[in-house]
């Protein structure tokens, strides 16, 4: 029997099996070929396209449409996958509505724009589910690369790497390749094991080698990728958190959002993870709203987003906060936590209202309190880890040109390199440009 | 309300809308299910010789061509003329007209081009009641083999030939339904109306092949394998009908002479087109065929709404008012100059006109780097190409030039008076103007 949604405390199995399985199914269901005939049909096919302008990775969205529109999805499917081999991936978690959807024509004209990412799942997951890899790799370099980190940035670059006919490492921290694809992003989005299917797929090109469990800093460095690789590709993403400072954040059922998460992501029986009643996520991106999402979706009563900004300042985007509503979750601008109390675990948050001068925040003496036995933090994630000597940027790697960072022979991208939005598609990007730097390098 | 009752050849209907001689009117049961659903007539479906009636294929008949959505724009067919036996369709006819007088009901013909063959038929037609026949010269499949239909309407003497033994054995109206599958349709037209015809119906559909298969190399629709051309028909052959209509209309040797327009009606505007072009009544078969009867509810309150809003109290007042302004390109008033003209607030900046005006018109329309897209007067031609393709209706509009104005393309003066082709410089045989 379920607990319950007003079960005290933290707990497990506040809702049934069925009503958990149902939560977290697809976001956007797959579209059915007519779907896809009816939607491919609303693009104008337009002249230097303003949807590819926008989309990070220019895939060719007018061609891959009219593939679609002319019968065949798996001619599409390469369209896309020739410029982002994660579009299968983007396709479920792309914020498509601040990317190519929002300059779609058709947003212009009717607020409805062509359905950009669905179509382009609908392309992507034809052409996948065939089995076979669409791409062949060029004949042997000799030349090796190390790529550090498995996420979509080291993914892309290894790929088009070993395309290029390179061979490629790739030393990955943590048990299993994909990054935050695996990690991180959320359940609802990218259902049925897609992460780990989708890297087995991208694998097939060949070539390239998953080392998981190899960190760098620990049981590999820089200096040794260096000696033993023609050209090193970091892309290890931001692993550590931003501290919140409050009183009381050591108390029970205060932790970070992105660790929740990722047991949500790990979780092989959703009703064995716990969560509170009273949920409190502390931050206003993408993170906080997945998390304060989940926490709905696995039976919290009570979920709140508690930003110290305005709504427009918000990271996450319109649709998202939008969304997030919709799941019941309550969003509170322009507050930031004092204290959290309790008596060991905690049992109440403690919050200040906020007014901006000059985009100085300075608390205004109000408080408010929530009822909160869980506090998720996600005020963002932070560059950890990075070897040495490398040049930086604010508080990311910096990188000159496709990725090229201080350190000859050594190049970055994704989250952890410097500029850029932190993306799937954005690392997407910058892993395969640096990709085609790094071989142009090699060859000449 | 517009009145929209019909008076063609004398017999008269409700409304301008009568089925084609096609499926919808091939039994009792569906023409009485027309009848009560609002349909002004019927053609019943082509009657063939008496004996044993003629045998369809058992596979698909028809194939199809789609919008978006699978909005069905043509349709393609191998049915042949009614399989059921004549004297079952002669007794169903004749329970029908009876019980609804007020409609018009009309008999298809194709018998071999024999006088005996008609002579046979034509007084077991009259005895139904029928208001009169219609000729079917039309069917493109099939029945042309066999000698009949398009065999016959794309011979002007078998049809004058044909015509005048039906006015002879026959003393209702006699129309005649012409094929499209011919060069010159006033050629037909002007043969029925030597034979005495009272009216022409057209058009029959229109020789086509709709795919082919690409696995099987079968064309569509493929019985066992093999396909063979059928009729089209649907939205797809309204413009080519209307063509064909409107050069019967002000042909000399047949100006005047009533029509009834076949092919893509869909809704009221298709009709009061082909009304406007001298048609007095209309006919459908593929829109029924699509959507079923009730169609006729829109197509006559949209005619009656139209009608009101325009100030037309009858359908004759509009029959035929479009005829004077068709005419052929060499009266073209080639002083009339129109340059194309983009509504900057109504532009979603898709380039399309762009693409197509750079690419395969006149590189009259420039794309600057924040994509406003103008049109430059002194390259354009005003051919009309970048309105067909612009997405966003009234966008781009084609603005005559005033008398007196410089047209920048070519730095002349835009005349206030009327010249056409046969006049130019540039016409090798224009006539000197006097
Ligand atoms: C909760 C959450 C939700 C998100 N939702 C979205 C979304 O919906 N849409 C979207 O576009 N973006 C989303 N993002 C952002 C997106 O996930 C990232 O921008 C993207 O994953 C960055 O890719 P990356 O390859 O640079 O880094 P990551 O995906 O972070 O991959 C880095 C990899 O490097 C490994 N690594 C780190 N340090 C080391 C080391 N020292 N040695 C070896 N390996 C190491 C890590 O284990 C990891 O596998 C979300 C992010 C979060 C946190
Ligand atoms: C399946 C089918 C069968 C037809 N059979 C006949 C017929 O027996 N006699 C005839 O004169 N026309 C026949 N036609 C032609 C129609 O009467 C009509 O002329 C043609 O379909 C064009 O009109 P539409 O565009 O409204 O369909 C047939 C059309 C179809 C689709
Ligand atoms: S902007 Fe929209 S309509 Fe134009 S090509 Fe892109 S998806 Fe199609
Ligand atoms: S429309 Fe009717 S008769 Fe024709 S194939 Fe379909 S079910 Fe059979
Ligand atoms: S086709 Fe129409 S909407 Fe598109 S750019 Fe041209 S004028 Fe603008």
């Amino acid at each position: 029997m379920a607990q319950g949604q007003m079960a005290p405390g933290i707990v497990a199995g506040r809702l049934s099996s069925d009503e958990l399985t149902s939560n977290f199914t697809d976001l956007h269901p797959p579209l059915a070929p007519h779907e896809a005939a009816v939607a491919a049909d609303r693009c104008y096919f337009c002249y230097d396209a303003p949807c590819v302008t926008a989309c990070p990775t220019d895939i060719d969205i007018p061609l891959f449409i009219r593939q679609i529109q002319a019968g065949q999805p798996q001619a599409a499917g390469r369209t896309i996958f020739q410029q982002n081999i994660l579009g299968g991936m983007c396709a479920r978690v792309c914020p498509t509505e601040t990317l190519c959807e929002e300059a779609c024509v058709r947003e212009t004209a009717e607020g409805k724009p062509v359905e950009i990412g669905r179509l382009q799942r609908f392309a992507t997951d034809d052409l996948m589910s065939a089995g076979a890899h669409p791409f062949e790799r060029a004949a042997s370099t000799g030349k090796t690369v190390a790529v550090v980190g498995a996420g979509p940035a080291g993914l892309a670059c290894a790929h088009r790497l070993a395309m290029l006919g390179h061979d490629v490492v790739i030393h990955e921290g943590k048990p299993k390749p994909g990054g935050l694809n695996e990690y991180g992003i959320a359940a609802y989005k990218s259902t049925n094991n897609f992460a780990q299917a989708e890297v087995d797929w991208l694998l097939k090109i060949g070539g390239i080698t998953v080392e998981t469990g190899s960190v760098l800093g620990e049981s590999i460095s820089l200096d040794g990728l260096v000696e033993n690789y023609d050209a090193v590709f970091l892309s290890i993403g931001l692993a550590g958190v931003n501290a919140l400072h409050a009183d009381g954040v050591d108390k029970d059922g205060v932790r970070d959002a992105v660790d929740f998460i990722s047991d949500v992501r790990q979780a092989g029986d959703l009703a064995q993870l716990p969560v509170g009643r009273n949920v409190v996520v502390i931050g206003g991106g993408m993170t906080a709203v997945d998390a304060a999402i989940k926490s709905k979706l696995l039976g919290a009563e009570n979920v709140t987003i508690a930003y110290r900004r305005g709504r427009d300042a918000m990271g996450a985007s319109r649709y998202e906060q939008d969304l997030a509503a919709s799941h019941g979750v309550q969003i509170l601008t322009n507050v930031q936590p004092v204290a959290v109390r309790g008596n060991g675990a905690a049992t109440e948050i403690e919050l200040e209202y906020t007014s901006s001068q000059n985009g100085q925040l300075t608390g205004t003496g109000e408080m408010v309190r929530l009822r909160a036995d869980q506090v998720l933090k996600a005020i963002g994630q932070t560059l950890e880890g990075a070897p040495e000597g490398l040049k930086l940027d604010g508080n990311k790697i910096a990188v000159s040109g496709a990725g090229r960072t201080s350190v000859a022979g050594v190049w970055a991208g994704g989250d952890c390199a410097a500029g850029g939005e932190d993306l799937t598609v954005t690392a997407v990007a910058e892993g395969r440009d640096a990709a085609m730097d790094i071989h142009a390098t090699l060859v000449s | 309300m517009a009145d929209l009752t019909t008076n063609f050849l004398g017999i008269s209907s409700p409304n301008p809308y009568w089925l084609a001689s096609a499926p919808p009117t091939d039994k009792e049961y569906n023409v009485r299910r027309a009848f009560e659903a609002g349909w002004g007539g019927v053609v019943w479906k082509t009657l063939g010789s008496e004996g044993p009636p003629v045998v369809n294929v058992n596979g698909p008949r028809y194939g199809a061509i789609y919008g978006a959505d699978r909005r069905l724009l043509g349709l393609n067919n191998i049915e042949l003329i009614t399989d059921r036996p004549l004297e079952v369709n002669l007794e169903e006819m004749a329970r029908v007209k009876a019980d609804y007088p007020d409609r018009a009901l009309i008999a298809s013909i194709m018998v071999p081009c024999e006088e005996e063959a008609w002579k046979a038929i034509l007084p077991s037609v009259a005895e139904t009641g029928a208001d009169g026949i219609e000729l079917n010269f039309g069917c493109p499949h099939g029945m042309s083999e066999r000698g009949m239909g398009s065999a016959v309407g794309q011979v002007p003497e078998y049809i004058e030939m044909v015509t005048r033994w039906c006015k002879q054995y026959y003393d209702r109206p006699v129309i005649v339904k012409l094929t499209p599958n011919i060069t010159d349709i006033r050629k037909p037209a002007a043969a029925a109306r030597n034979g005495g015809a009272d009216a022409v119906s057209l058009i029959n559909t229109i020789n086509s092949i709709t795919s082919v298969n690409l696995d099987t190399f079968s064309p569509e629709p493929s019985i066992d394998g093999k396909g063979s051309h059928g009729g089209y028909c649907g939205p797809a052959v309204k413009p080519i009908a209307l063509s064909m209509v409107s050069e019967i209309a002000r042909a000399e040797a047949t100006h005047g002479m009533p029509i009834s327009g076949i092919g893509g009606v869909t809704t009221w505007r298709d009709a009061a087109e082909f009304i406007s072009l001298g048609c007095g009544t209309v006919q459908v078969c593929t829109a029924a065929m699509t959507y079923g009867f009730k169609i006729i509810d829109e197509l006559t309150a949209g005619l009656s709404e139209w009608m009101d809003e325009k100030g037309y109290t009858s359908i004759d007042e509009v029959i035929g008012r479009a005829v004077p302004n068709v005419t052929d390109w060499q009266y073209l008033n080639l002083n009339y100059i129109a340059k194309a003209k983009i509504d900057q607030d109504q532009c979603i900046k898709c380039g399309r006109c762009y693409a197509a005006c750079e690419d395969t018109s006149h590189q009259a329309i420039s794309m600057s780097d924040d994509r406003v897209f103008e049109v430059m007067d002194d390259e354009c031609v005003a051919c009309n190409l970048c309105v067909d393709v612009c997405p966003v209706e009234g966008c781009i509009s084609m603005v005559p030039m005033a008398a007196g104005e410089i047209d920048p393309r070519t730095g002349k003066k835009v005349q206030p008076t009327y010249a056409n082709w046969t006049t130019h410089p540039n016409n090798p045989m224009a006539k000197a103007a006097e």
